[in-house]
Protein backbone atom coordinates (compact mmCIF):
# COMPACT_ATOMS: atom_id res chain seq x y z
CA UNK A 1 0.00 0.00 0.00
CA UNK A 2 1.46 3.33 -1.12
CA UNK A 3 -0.55 6.25 0.22
CA UNK A 4 0.18 9.87 -0.72
CA UNK A 5 -0.85 12.94 1.27
CA UNK A 6 -1.31 15.98 -0.99
CA UNK A 7 -3.22 19.26 -0.91
CA UNK A 8 -2.83 21.87 -3.65
CA UNK A 9 -2.75 24.70 -1.12
CA UNK A 10 0.20 24.87 1.25
CA UNK A 11 -0.12 24.82 5.02
CA UNK A 12 -3.37 22.86 5.19
CA UNK A 13 -1.84 20.16 7.39
CA UNK A 14 -0.40 17.52 5.04
CA UNK A 15 2.62 16.86 7.22
CA UNK A 16 0.45 16.77 10.33
CA UNK A 17 -1.80 14.09 8.82
CA UNK A 18 1.15 12.12 7.41
CA UNK A 19 3.12 12.20 10.69
CA UNK A 20 0.17 11.21 12.87
CA UNK A 21 -0.96 8.48 10.51
CA UNK A 22 2.53 6.97 10.36
CA UNK A 23 2.98 7.28 14.13
CA UNK A 24 -0.33 5.52 14.81
CA UNK A 25 0.25 2.71 12.30
CA UNK A 26 3.79 2.11 13.54
CA UNK A 27 2.46 1.04 16.95
CA UNK A 28 1.09 -2.14 15.31
CA UNK A 29 2.76 -2.39 11.87
CA UNK A 30 5.92 -1.63 9.96
CA UNK A 31 5.56 1.73 8.21
CA UNK A 32 7.81 3.80 5.97
CA UNK A 33 7.21 7.54 5.92
CA UNK A 34 8.72 9.39 2.94
CA UNK A 35 9.06 13.17 2.96
CA UNK A 36 8.66 14.13 -0.72
CA UNK A 37 8.34 17.86 0.06
CA UNK A 38 12.05 18.12 -0.65
CA UNK A 39 12.04 21.91 -1.00
CA UNK A 40 10.82 22.32 2.56
CA UNK A 41 10.93 18.92 4.30
CA UNK A 42 9.48 19.06 7.82
CA UNK A 43 8.70 15.51 8.97
CA UNK A 44 12.10 15.03 10.63
CA UNK A 45 11.16 17.86 13.00
CA UNK A 46 8.41 15.64 14.43
CA UNK A 47 10.64 12.55 14.66
CA UNK A 48 14.07 13.65 15.87
CA UNK A 49 16.50 10.72 15.63
CA UNK A 50 20.02 10.06 14.42
CA UNK A 51 19.93 9.65 10.64
CA UNK A 52 22.13 8.11 7.99
CA UNK A 53 22.78 10.57 5.17
CA UNK A 54 23.52 9.93 1.51
CA UNK A 55 23.94 12.39 -1.32
CA UNK A 56 21.64 12.63 -4.33
CA UNK A 57 23.54 13.38 -7.49
CA UNK A 58 22.59 13.91 -11.13
CA UNK A 59 24.92 13.41 -14.09
CA UNK A 60 26.03 16.65 -15.73
CA UNK A 61 28.23 17.13 -18.79
CA UNK A 62 31.92 17.93 -18.59
CA UNK A 63 33.52 19.14 -21.81
CA UNK A 64 37.09 18.11 -22.56
CA UNK A 65 38.42 21.35 -24.06
CA UNK A 66 41.38 19.56 -25.68
CA UNK A 67 39.20 17.34 -27.90
CA UNK A 68 36.30 19.84 -28.30
CA UNK A 69 36.27 21.44 -31.77
CA UNK A 70 33.75 24.09 -30.64
CA UNK A 71 31.40 23.01 -33.42
CA UNK A 72 28.40 24.17 -31.37
CA UNK A 73 26.26 21.04 -31.86
CA UNK A 74 25.75 20.48 -28.12
CA UNK A 75 24.65 24.07 -27.56
CA UNK A 76 22.27 23.88 -30.50
CA UNK A 77 20.79 20.63 -29.26
CA UNK A 78 20.30 21.54 -25.59
CA UNK A 79 16.62 22.46 -25.18
CA UNK A 80 17.29 24.16 -21.84
CA UNK A 81 20.00 26.59 -22.90
CA UNK A 82 22.46 24.99 -20.47
CA UNK A 83 25.39 25.03 -22.92
CA UNK A 84 26.73 28.05 -24.80
CA UNK A 85 29.58 27.35 -27.19
CA UNK A 86 32.02 30.22 -27.77
CA UNK A 87 34.84 30.19 -30.31
CA UNK A 88 37.40 28.95 -27.80
CA UNK A 89 35.42 27.50 -24.91
CA UNK A 90 32.08 26.09 -23.78
CA UNK A 91 30.07 27.71 -20.99
CA UNK A 92 27.93 25.33 -18.90
CA UNK A 93 25.06 26.50 -16.65
CA UNK A 94 24.40 23.56 -14.30
CA UNK A 95 21.18 24.99 -12.82
CA UNK A 96 19.56 24.86 -16.29
CA UNK A 97 20.69 21.27 -17.06
CA UNK A 98 18.08 18.48 -16.86
CA UNK A 99 20.68 15.67 -17.17
CA UNK A 100 19.10 14.27 -20.34
CA UNK A 101 22.46 13.21 -21.81
CA UNK A 102 21.64 14.72 -25.22
CA UNK A 103 24.80 16.82 -25.51
CA UNK A 104 26.94 13.71 -25.07
CA UNK A 105 24.96 11.89 -27.77
CA UNK A 106 25.25 14.65 -30.36
CA UNK A 107 28.93 15.49 -29.82
CA UNK A 108 30.76 14.30 -32.97
CA UNK A 109 34.16 14.34 -31.22
CA UNK A 110 33.33 12.41 -28.03
CA UNK A 111 34.48 15.43 -26.11
CA UNK A 112 31.71 15.27 -23.49
CA UNK A 113 31.48 12.88 -20.57
CA UNK A 114 29.29 13.04 -17.48
CA UNK A 115 30.20 13.50 -13.85
CA UNK A 116 27.89 13.40 -10.85
CA UNK A 117 26.79 16.70 -9.34
CA UNK A 118 25.21 16.86 -5.90
CA UNK A 119 21.72 18.43 -5.77
CA UNK A 120 20.45 17.19 -2.43
CA UNK A 121 20.53 14.56 0.29
CA UNK A 122 18.52 11.64 1.61
CA UNK A 123 18.39 10.84 5.28
CA UNK A 124 17.11 7.59 6.73
CA UNK A 125 16.24 7.14 10.37
CA UNK A 126 14.34 4.75 12.66
CA UNK A 127 12.78 7.19 15.12
CA UNK A 128 10.81 4.46 16.87
CA UNK A 129 10.17 0.72 16.50
CA UNK A 130 8.13 0.00 13.38
CA UNK A 131 8.78 3.38 11.76
CA UNK A 132 11.33 4.19 9.08
CA UNK A 133 11.60 7.82 7.98
CA UNK A 134 13.14 8.75 4.62
CA UNK A 135 13.57 12.48 4.02
CA UNK A 136 14.67 14.01 0.75
CA UNK A 137 16.22 17.47 1.01
CA UNK A 138 16.97 19.64 -2.00
CA UNK A 139 20.15 21.68 -1.59
CA UNK A 140 19.28 25.36 -1.21
CA UNK A 141 19.72 27.11 -4.55
CA UNK A 142 19.20 23.95 -6.59
CA UNK A 143 16.03 24.18 -8.70
CA UNK A 144 15.53 20.50 -9.54
CA UNK A 145 13.32 18.85 -6.93
CA UNK A 146 12.17 15.90 -9.05
CA UNK A 147 15.37 13.76 -9.01
CA UNK A 148 15.54 14.06 -5.20
CA UNK A 149 11.91 12.92 -4.89
CA UNK A 150 12.59 10.02 -7.26
CA UNK A 151 15.62 8.95 -5.19
CA UNK A 152 13.66 9.13 -1.91
CA UNK A 153 10.83 7.01 -3.33
CA UNK A 154 13.26 4.45 -4.70
CA UNK A 155 14.59 3.79 -1.20
CA UNK A 156 11.07 2.82 -0.10
CA UNK A 157 10.16 0.89 -3.24
CA UNK A 158 10.19 -2.56 -1.58
CA UNK A 159 8.49 -1.57 1.68
CA UNK A 160 4.96 -2.89 2.27
CA UNK A 161 3.31 0.20 3.80
CA UNK A 162 4.54 3.57 2.55
CA UNK A 163 3.10 6.99 3.40
CA UNK A 164 4.33 9.83 1.19
CA UNK A 165 4.06 13.47 2.19
CA UNK A 166 4.07 15.64 -0.97
CA UNK A 167 4.89 19.27 -1.74
CA UNK A 168 2.06 21.79 -2.10
CA UNK A 169 0.99 22.80 -5.60
CA UNK A 170 0.02 20.81 -8.67
CA UNK A 171 3.14 20.71 -10.84
CA UNK A 172 6.03 18.30 -11.41
CA UNK A 173 7.13 17.68 -7.79
CA UNK A 174 3.59 16.65 -6.87
CA UNK A 175 3.16 14.47 -9.96
CA UNK A 176 6.49 12.75 -9.26
CA UNK A 177 5.48 11.99 -5.67
CA UNK A 178 1.99 10.75 -6.64
CA UNK A 179 3.17 8.57 -9.50
CA UNK A 180 2.56 4.90 -8.68
CA UNK A 181 0.58 5.51 -5.47
CA UNK A 182 -2.47 3.35 -4.69
CA UNK A 183 -4.50 6.10 -3.05
CA UNK A 184 -4.25 9.73 -2.04
CA UNK A 185 -5.52 11.79 0.88
CA UNK A 186 -6.19 15.43 -0.07
CA UNK A 187 -6.00 17.69 2.98
CA UNK A 188 -7.98 20.91 2.71
CA UNK A 189 -9.32 23.77 4.79
CA UNK A 190 -12.73 25.37 4.41
CA UNK A 191 -11.76 28.69 2.89
CA UNK A 192 -12.11 29.88 -0.72
CA UNK A 193 -8.32 29.38 -1.07
CA UNK A 194 -8.55 25.83 0.26
CA UNK A 195 -11.46 24.94 -2.01
CA UNK A 196 -9.95 26.55 -5.11
CA UNK A 197 -6.71 24.62 -4.70
CA UNK A 198 -8.54 21.41 -3.74
CA UNK A 199 -10.29 21.54 -7.11
CA UNK A 200 -6.89 21.71 -8.85
CA UNK A 201 -5.52 18.84 -6.75
CA UNK A 202 -8.58 16.70 -7.51
CA UNK A 203 -7.93 17.36 -11.20
CA UNK A 204 -4.31 16.16 -10.88
CA UNK A 205 -5.14 12.90 -9.07
CA UNK A 206 -7.91 12.23 -11.60
CA UNK A 207 -5.46 12.67 -14.49
CA UNK A 208 -3.11 10.22 -12.79
CA UNK A 209 -5.95 7.78 -12.12
CA UNK A 210 -5.37 7.69 -8.35
CA UNK A 211 -8.39 7.27 -6.06
CA UNK A 212 -8.61 10.12 -3.54
CA UNK A 213 -10.46 10.99 -0.35
CA UNK A 214 -10.64 14.23 1.62
CA UNK A 215 -9.55 15.33 5.08
CA UNK A 216 -10.90 18.71 6.22
CA UNK A 217 -8.46 20.24 8.67
CA UNK A 218 -8.91 23.17 11.11
CA UNK A 219 -12.65 23.09 10.52
CA UNK A 220 -14.56 25.94 12.16
CA UNK A 221 -17.83 24.29 11.19
CA UNK A 222 -18.33 26.40 8.05
CA UNK A 223 -17.63 23.50 5.70
CA UNK A 224 -20.82 23.60 3.61
CA UNK A 225 -19.16 24.62 0.32
CA UNK A 226 -16.36 22.08 0.66
CA UNK A 227 -18.88 19.35 1.51
CA UNK A 228 -21.00 20.29 -1.51
CA UNK A 229 -17.95 20.11 -3.78
CA UNK A 230 -17.07 16.67 -2.37
CA UNK A 231 -20.61 15.36 -2.86
CA UNK A 232 -20.73 16.71 -6.44
CA UNK A 233 -17.42 15.03 -7.26
CA UNK A 234 -18.11 11.77 -5.44
CA UNK A 235 -15.28 12.35 -2.98
CA UNK A 236 -15.56 10.89 0.51
CA UNK A 237 -14.77 13.19 3.43
CA UNK A 238 -12.85 10.62 5.44
CA UNK A 239 -12.04 12.77 8.46
CA UNK A 240 -12.74 16.24 9.82
CA UNK A 241 -10.28 17.74 12.30
CA UNK A 242 -11.71 20.74 14.18
CA UNK A 243 -9.81 23.98 14.65
CA UNK A 244 -8.40 24.07 18.14
CA UNK A 245 -5.68 26.24 19.64
CA UNK A 246 -4.48 23.17 21.53
CA UNK A 247 -3.94 21.11 18.34
CA UNK A 248 -2.29 24.11 16.67
CA UNK A 249 0.08 24.54 19.64
CA UNK A 250 1.02 20.83 19.67
CA UNK A 251 1.81 21.06 15.97
CA UNK A 252 3.73 24.35 16.29
CA UNK A 253 6.01 22.89 18.97
CA UNK A 254 6.83 19.94 16.73
CA UNK A 255 4.90 17.44 18.86
CA UNK A 256 2.43 14.86 17.58
CA UNK A 257 -1.27 14.99 18.30
CA UNK A 258 -1.48 11.20 18.57
CA UNK A 259 1.41 11.06 21.07
CA UNK A 260 0.13 13.92 23.22
CA UNK A 261 -3.54 12.92 22.94
CA UNK A 262 -3.57 9.13 22.33
CA UNK A 263 -7.37 9.13 22.02
CA UNK A 264 -6.84 10.48 18.46
CA UNK A 265 -5.11 7.24 17.39
CA UNK A 266 -8.42 5.49 16.76
CA UNK A 267 -9.44 8.29 14.37
CA UNK A 268 -6.24 7.87 12.37
CA UNK A 269 -6.69 4.07 12.36
CA UNK A 270 -10.17 4.61 10.94
CA UNK A 271 -8.74 7.01 8.34
CA UNK A 272 -6.23 4.39 7.24
CA UNK A 273 -8.96 1.74 6.94
CA UNK A 274 -10.88 4.10 4.63
CA UNK A 275 -7.75 4.65 2.53
CA UNK A 276 -7.29 0.89 2.15
CA UNK A 277 -10.88 0.63 0.99
CA UNK A 278 -10.29 3.50 -1.48
CA UNK A 279 -7.26 1.70 -2.90
CA UNK A 280 -9.22 -1.53 -3.12
CA UNK A 281 -6.70 -3.47 -1.03
CA UNK A 282 -9.17 -4.30 1.75
CA UNK A 283 -9.42 -7.99 2.37
CA UNK B 1 10.37 50.63 -10.30
CA UNK B 2 10.89 48.70 -7.08
CA UNK B 3 10.19 44.97 -7.33
CA UNK B 4 8.97 43.30 -4.13
CA UNK B 5 8.12 39.59 -3.82
CA UNK B 6 6.12 38.17 -0.92
CA UNK B 7 7.34 34.61 -0.26
CA UNK B 8 7.35 32.17 2.64
CA UNK B 9 9.20 28.88 2.24
CA UNK B 10 6.44 27.04 4.11
CA UNK B 11 3.03 27.10 2.47
CA UNK B 12 -0.07 28.53 4.11
CA UNK B 13 1.60 31.17 6.27
CA UNK B 14 -0.47 34.03 4.81
CA UNK B 15 1.44 35.31 1.74
CA UNK B 16 -1.63 35.98 -0.38
CA UNK B 17 -3.61 37.61 2.42
CA UNK B 18 -0.69 39.97 3.14
CA UNK B 19 -0.01 40.68 -0.56
CA UNK B 20 -3.64 41.74 -1.07
CA UNK B 21 -3.48 44.01 1.97
CA UNK B 22 -0.17 45.55 0.84
CA UNK B 23 -1.67 46.18 -2.60
CA UNK B 24 -4.33 48.24 -0.90
CA UNK B 25 -2.02 50.07 1.51
CA UNK B 26 1.26 50.78 -0.30
CA UNK B 27 1.21 54.12 -2.15
CA UNK B 28 2.16 54.92 -5.74
CA UNK B 29 1.40 53.40 -9.10
CA UNK B 30 1.25 49.63 -8.71
CA UNK B 31 1.28 46.48 -10.79
CA UNK B 32 0.67 43.01 -9.36
CA UNK B 33 1.69 39.51 -10.38
CA UNK B 34 0.66 36.16 -8.94
CA UNK B 35 3.70 33.93 -9.36
CA UNK B 36 2.21 31.01 -7.39
CA UNK B 37 1.19 29.61 -10.76
CA UNK B 38 0.36 26.09 -9.42
CA UNK B 39 -2.32 27.42 -7.14
CA UNK B 40 -2.95 31.10 -7.86
CA UNK B 41 -5.23 32.66 -5.25
CA UNK B 42 -4.57 36.39 -5.33
CA UNK B 43 -7.44 36.96 -7.75
CA UNK B 44 -9.84 35.61 -5.13
CA UNK B 45 -9.16 38.72 -3.00
CA UNK B 46 -8.78 41.38 -5.71
CA UNK B 47 -11.89 40.80 -7.78
CA UNK B 48 -10.09 41.44 -11.10
CA UNK B 49 -11.75 42.23 -14.40
CA UNK B 50 -10.16 40.08 -17.10
CA UNK B 51 -8.80 42.15 -20.00
CA UNK B 52 -7.18 39.41 -22.06
CA UNK B 53 -5.76 35.88 -21.99
CA UNK B 54 -2.73 34.46 -23.77
CA UNK B 55 -1.84 30.79 -24.12
CA UNK B 56 1.35 29.65 -22.41
CA UNK B 57 3.42 27.21 -24.41
CA UNK B 58 5.85 25.37 -22.18
CA UNK B 59 8.65 23.13 -23.42
CA UNK B 60 7.80 21.15 -26.54
CA UNK B 61 6.77 17.54 -25.95
CA UNK B 62 7.82 14.45 -27.88
CA UNK B 63 5.17 12.67 -29.96
CA UNK B 64 5.58 9.27 -31.62
CA UNK B 65 3.73 8.62 -34.86
CA UNK B 66 2.55 4.98 -34.54
CA UNK B 67 2.26 4.65 -38.34
CA UNK B 68 5.99 5.37 -38.76
CA UNK B 69 7.34 3.68 -35.60
CA UNK B 70 9.53 0.66 -36.39
CA UNK B 71 9.40 -0.61 -32.78
CA UNK B 72 13.19 -0.39 -32.41
CA UNK B 73 12.86 0.81 -28.82
CA UNK B 74 15.77 3.26 -29.05
CA UNK B 75 13.62 6.11 -27.69
CA UNK B 76 12.67 4.17 -24.57
CA UNK B 77 16.24 3.09 -23.97
CA UNK B 78 17.62 6.62 -24.15
CA UNK B 79 14.86 8.52 -22.33
CA UNK B 80 16.12 9.31 -18.84
CA UNK B 81 12.75 10.49 -17.57
CA UNK B 82 10.82 7.26 -18.03
CA UNK B 83 8.51 9.16 -20.37
CA UNK B 84 8.30 6.49 -23.08
CA UNK B 85 5.84 3.71 -22.35
CA UNK B 86 5.38 0.47 -24.24
CA UNK B 87 2.04 -1.29 -23.84
CA UNK B 88 3.11 -4.46 -25.64
CA UNK B 89 2.09 -3.08 -28.99
CA UNK B 90 2.81 0.63 -29.26
CA UNK B 91 5.42 3.07 -27.96
CA UNK B 92 3.85 6.17 -26.45
CA UNK B 93 5.07 9.35 -24.77
CA UNK B 94 3.63 10.15 -21.35
CA UNK B 95 3.39 13.96 -21.54
CA UNK B 96 3.37 14.29 -17.73
CA UNK B 97 6.86 12.75 -17.60
CA UNK B 98 8.34 14.20 -20.81
CA UNK B 99 10.78 17.03 -20.03
CA UNK B 100 11.15 18.08 -23.66
CA UNK B 101 14.85 17.18 -24.03
CA UNK B 102 14.45 15.84 -27.62
CA UNK B 103 16.89 12.95 -27.08
CA UNK B 104 14.25 10.54 -28.44
CA UNK B 105 13.99 12.59 -31.64
CA UNK B 106 17.76 12.40 -32.02
CA UNK B 107 17.94 8.61 -31.60
CA UNK B 108 14.73 7.79 -33.50
CA UNK B 109 15.24 7.26 -37.21
CA UNK B 110 11.74 8.24 -38.33
CA UNK B 111 8.74 8.44 -36.05
CA UNK B 112 9.40 10.97 -33.27
CA UNK B 113 8.91 14.74 -33.41
CA UNK B 114 8.76 17.57 -30.91
CA UNK B 115 5.36 19.26 -30.81
CA UNK B 116 4.34 22.49 -29.10
CA UNK B 117 1.96 21.96 -26.21
CA UNK B 118 -0.09 24.50 -24.30
CA UNK B 119 0.53 23.95 -20.59
CA UNK B 120 -1.14 27.03 -19.20
CA UNK B 121 -2.54 30.48 -19.79
CA UNK B 122 -1.58 33.96 -18.71
CA UNK B 123 -4.29 36.44 -17.77
CA UNK B 124 -3.97 40.21 -17.82
CA UNK B 125 -6.57 41.87 -15.63
CA UNK B 126 -7.61 45.17 -14.12
CA UNK B 127 -8.02 45.66 -10.36
CA UNK B 128 -8.77 48.75 -8.26
CA UNK B 129 -5.05 49.06 -7.55
CA UNK B 130 -3.62 48.50 -11.02
CA UNK B 131 -3.08 45.68 -13.44
CA UNK B 132 -2.77 42.07 -12.28
CA UNK B 133 -0.93 39.41 -14.24
CA UNK B 134 -1.96 35.95 -13.13
CA UNK B 135 -1.54 32.55 -14.69
CA UNK B 136 -3.00 29.11 -14.61
CA UNK B 137 -0.83 26.05 -15.10
CA UNK B 138 -2.56 22.99 -16.48
CA UNK B 139 -2.77 20.76 -13.38
CA UNK B 140 0.06 18.23 -13.44
CA UNK B 141 2.06 20.11 -16.08
CA UNK B 142 5.73 20.95 -15.62
CA UNK B 143 7.54 24.18 -16.48
CA UNK B 144 6.12 26.21 -13.59
CA UNK B 145 9.44 28.10 -13.42
CA UNK B 146 9.13 29.04 -17.09
CA UNK B 147 5.55 30.20 -16.55
CA UNK B 148 6.67 32.36 -13.62
CA UNK B 149 9.28 33.90 -15.91
CA UNK B 150 6.61 34.57 -18.56
CA UNK B 151 4.31 36.21 -15.99
CA UNK B 152 7.10 38.51 -14.78
CA UNK B 153 8.12 39.34 -18.34
CA UNK B 154 4.60 40.34 -19.32
CA UNK B 155 4.29 42.51 -16.22
CA UNK B 156 7.59 44.30 -16.88
CA UNK B 157 6.71 44.92 -20.52
CA UNK B 158 3.15 46.09 -20.00
CA UNK B 159 3.55 48.22 -16.88
CA UNK B 160 7.13 49.44 -16.86
CA UNK B 161 6.14 52.93 -15.72
CA UNK B 162 4.86 51.72 -12.32
CA UNK B 163 6.47 52.69 -9.00
CA UNK B 164 6.04 49.27 -7.41
CA UNK B 165 5.86 45.75 -8.83
CA UNK B 166 4.29 43.57 -6.12
CA UNK B 167 4.55 39.79 -6.49
CA UNK B 168 2.65 37.06 -4.64
CA UNK B 169 5.20 34.25 -4.68
CA UNK B 170 5.10 30.45 -4.51
CA UNK B 171 6.00 28.34 -1.48
CA UNK B 172 9.12 26.17 -1.48
CA UNK B 173 12.70 26.81 -2.53
CA UNK B 174 12.84 25.16 -5.98
CA UNK B 175 12.41 26.18 -9.58
CA UNK B 176 9.32 28.50 -9.34
CA UNK B 177 10.67 30.26 -6.23
CA UNK B 178 14.08 30.86 -7.80
CA UNK B 179 12.40 32.15 -10.95
CA UNK B 180 10.26 34.48 -8.79
CA UNK B 181 13.08 36.07 -6.78
CA UNK B 182 15.63 36.43 -9.56
CA UNK B 183 15.95 40.13 -10.33
CA UNK B 184 13.70 41.44 -7.51
CA UNK B 185 14.90 44.25 -5.23
CA UNK B 186 13.34 42.97 -2.02
CA UNK B 187 11.53 39.99 -0.57
CA UNK B 188 9.09 39.95 2.33
CA UNK B 189 9.16 36.48 3.91
CA UNK B 190 5.96 35.65 5.78
CA UNK B 191 6.59 33.08 8.51
CA UNK B 192 4.72 31.66 11.49
CA UNK B 193 5.78 30.63 14.99
CA UNK B 194 6.15 26.88 14.50
CA UNK B 195 9.18 24.62 14.25
CA UNK B 196 8.25 24.04 10.58
CA UNK B 197 7.90 27.79 9.93
CA UNK B 198 11.34 28.52 11.42
CA UNK B 199 13.01 25.61 9.60
CA UNK B 200 11.52 26.69 6.26
CA UNK B 201 12.36 30.36 6.90
CA UNK B 202 16.04 29.46 7.34
CA UNK B 203 16.09 27.49 4.09
CA UNK B 204 14.35 30.16 2.02
CA UNK B 205 16.70 32.85 3.43
CA UNK B 206 19.66 30.66 2.35
CA UNK B 207 18.23 30.57 -1.21
CA UNK B 208 17.56 34.35 -1.24
CA UNK B 209 21.15 35.04 -0.18
CA UNK B 210 22.37 33.40 -3.37
CA UNK B 211 20.60 36.24 -5.17
CA UNK B 212 20.68 39.88 -4.15
CA UNK B 213 17.33 41.01 -2.78
CA UNK B 214 16.96 42.84 0.52
CA UNK B 215 15.22 40.51 2.96
CA UNK B 216 12.42 41.47 5.34
CA UNK B 217 10.39 39.18 7.60
CA UNK B 218 6.83 39.32 8.91
CA UNK B 219 5.60 36.90 11.59
CA UNK B 220 1.97 35.96 11.08
CA UNK B 221 -0.18 34.63 13.95
CA UNK B 222 2.76 35.55 16.20
CA UNK B 223 0.72 35.20 19.40
CA UNK B 224 -0.11 31.51 18.84
CA UNK B 225 3.28 30.34 20.17
CA UNK B 226 5.14 33.22 21.79
CA UNK B 227 8.28 31.21 22.60
CA UNK B 228 8.82 30.36 18.92
CA UNK B 229 8.10 33.96 17.93
CA UNK B 230 10.92 34.96 20.31
CA UNK B 231 13.21 32.37 18.71
CA UNK B 232 12.44 33.67 15.20
CA UNK B 233 13.06 37.28 16.29
CA UNK B 234 16.38 36.35 17.89
CA UNK B 235 17.47 34.45 14.78
CA UNK B 236 16.49 37.35 12.48
CA UNK B 237 18.44 39.79 14.69
CA UNK B 238 21.54 37.59 14.49
CA UNK B 239 21.16 37.42 10.72
CA UNK B 240 20.56 41.19 10.40
CA UNK B 241 17.12 40.65 8.87
CA UNK B 242 14.57 43.31 9.89
CA UNK B 243 11.28 41.95 11.27
CA UNK B 244 8.89 44.54 9.85
CA UNK B 245 5.58 43.02 10.88
CA UNK B 246 3.93 41.11 13.72
CA UNK B 247 0.38 40.05 12.91
CA UNK B 248 -1.81 38.47 15.60
CA UNK B 249 -4.09 35.49 15.07
CA UNK B 250 -7.45 36.97 14.11
CA UNK B 251 -10.62 35.20 12.90
CA UNK B 252 -11.32 38.38 10.87
CA UNK B 253 -8.69 37.15 8.38
CA UNK B 254 -10.64 34.01 7.45
CA UNK B 255 -13.84 36.06 7.38
CA UNK B 256 -12.25 38.53 4.93
CA UNK B 257 -11.01 35.68 2.69
CA UNK B 258 -14.50 34.19 2.71
CA UNK B 259 -15.86 37.59 1.65
CA UNK B 260 -13.27 37.81 -1.12
CA UNK B 261 -11.41 40.89 0.06
CA UNK B 262 -8.28 42.01 1.88
CA UNK B 263 -8.55 41.99 5.68
CA UNK B 264 -7.56 45.67 5.61
CA UNK B 265 -10.77 46.50 3.73
CA UNK B 266 -12.04 47.54 7.16
CA UNK B 267 -9.43 48.83 9.59
CA UNK B 268 -10.99 47.74 12.85
CA UNK B 269 -9.64 44.21 13.32
CA UNK B 270 -6.36 43.55 15.17
CA UNK B 271 -4.85 41.88 12.06
CA UNK B 272 -5.76 44.87 9.84
CA UNK B 273 -4.17 47.28 12.29
CA UNK B 274 -1.00 45.19 12.49
CA UNK B 275 -0.75 45.03 8.69
CA UNK B 276 -1.10 48.81 8.49
CA UNK B 277 1.96 49.11 10.71
CA UNK B 278 3.75 46.51 8.53
CA UNK B 279 2.89 48.46 5.36
CA UNK B 280 4.14 51.74 6.84
CA UNK B 281 7.46 50.16 7.88
CA UNK B 282 7.86 48.44 4.54
CA UNK B 283 7.10 51.68 2.68
CA UNK B 284 9.88 53.39 4.64
CA UNK B 285 12.32 50.54 3.90
CA UNK B 286 11.44 50.56 0.17
CA UNK B 287 11.84 54.35 0.00
CA UNK B 288 15.31 53.95 1.51
CA UNK B 289 16.12 51.31 -1.12
CA UNK B 290 14.91 53.66 -3.85
CA UNK B 291 17.12 56.52 -2.69
CA UNK B 292 20.12 54.19 -2.30
CA UNK B 293 19.88 53.21 -5.95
Amino acid sequence: MKLAIASGKGGTGKSMVAANLAFTLSTTDKVTLVDCDVEEPNLHLFFPAPAMMTEVTVPVPVVDETTCQHCGKCGEFCQYGALTVLSKRVLFFPELCHSCGGCMLVCPNDAIHEEPKRIGTLSISMPQPGLKLISGTLDTGSPHAVPVIRAAKKLAAQDPVVILDTAPGTSCPVVEALDGCDACILVTESTPFGLHDLQLAVDVVARLGIPAGIVINRSDGKDAETLRFCTDHDLEVMMTIPFSCEIAAIQSRGDLLCRERPEWQKDFCALYAKCRALAGVDE
Amino acid sequence: MIRLAVISGKGGTGKTMITAALAQLLPGKLVLADCDVDAANLELLLNPKLLRTEPFMGMKTAVIDPALCTQCGECMEHCRFGAIEHDGELYRVNPLRCEGCAVCVHVCPVATTMQPRQTGEINYSQTDRGHLVHARLVPGAGNSGLLVHAVKKMTMEQDKDCDLFLIDGPPGTGCPLISTISGVDAVLIVTEPSVSGLHDLKRVVAVCRQFRPHIFVAINRFDLEQSLTDTIQTWCREENIPVVGMIPFDPAVIEAVRNGRAVTFTNTSPAAQAIQILAAKLEQELTNLGTQR
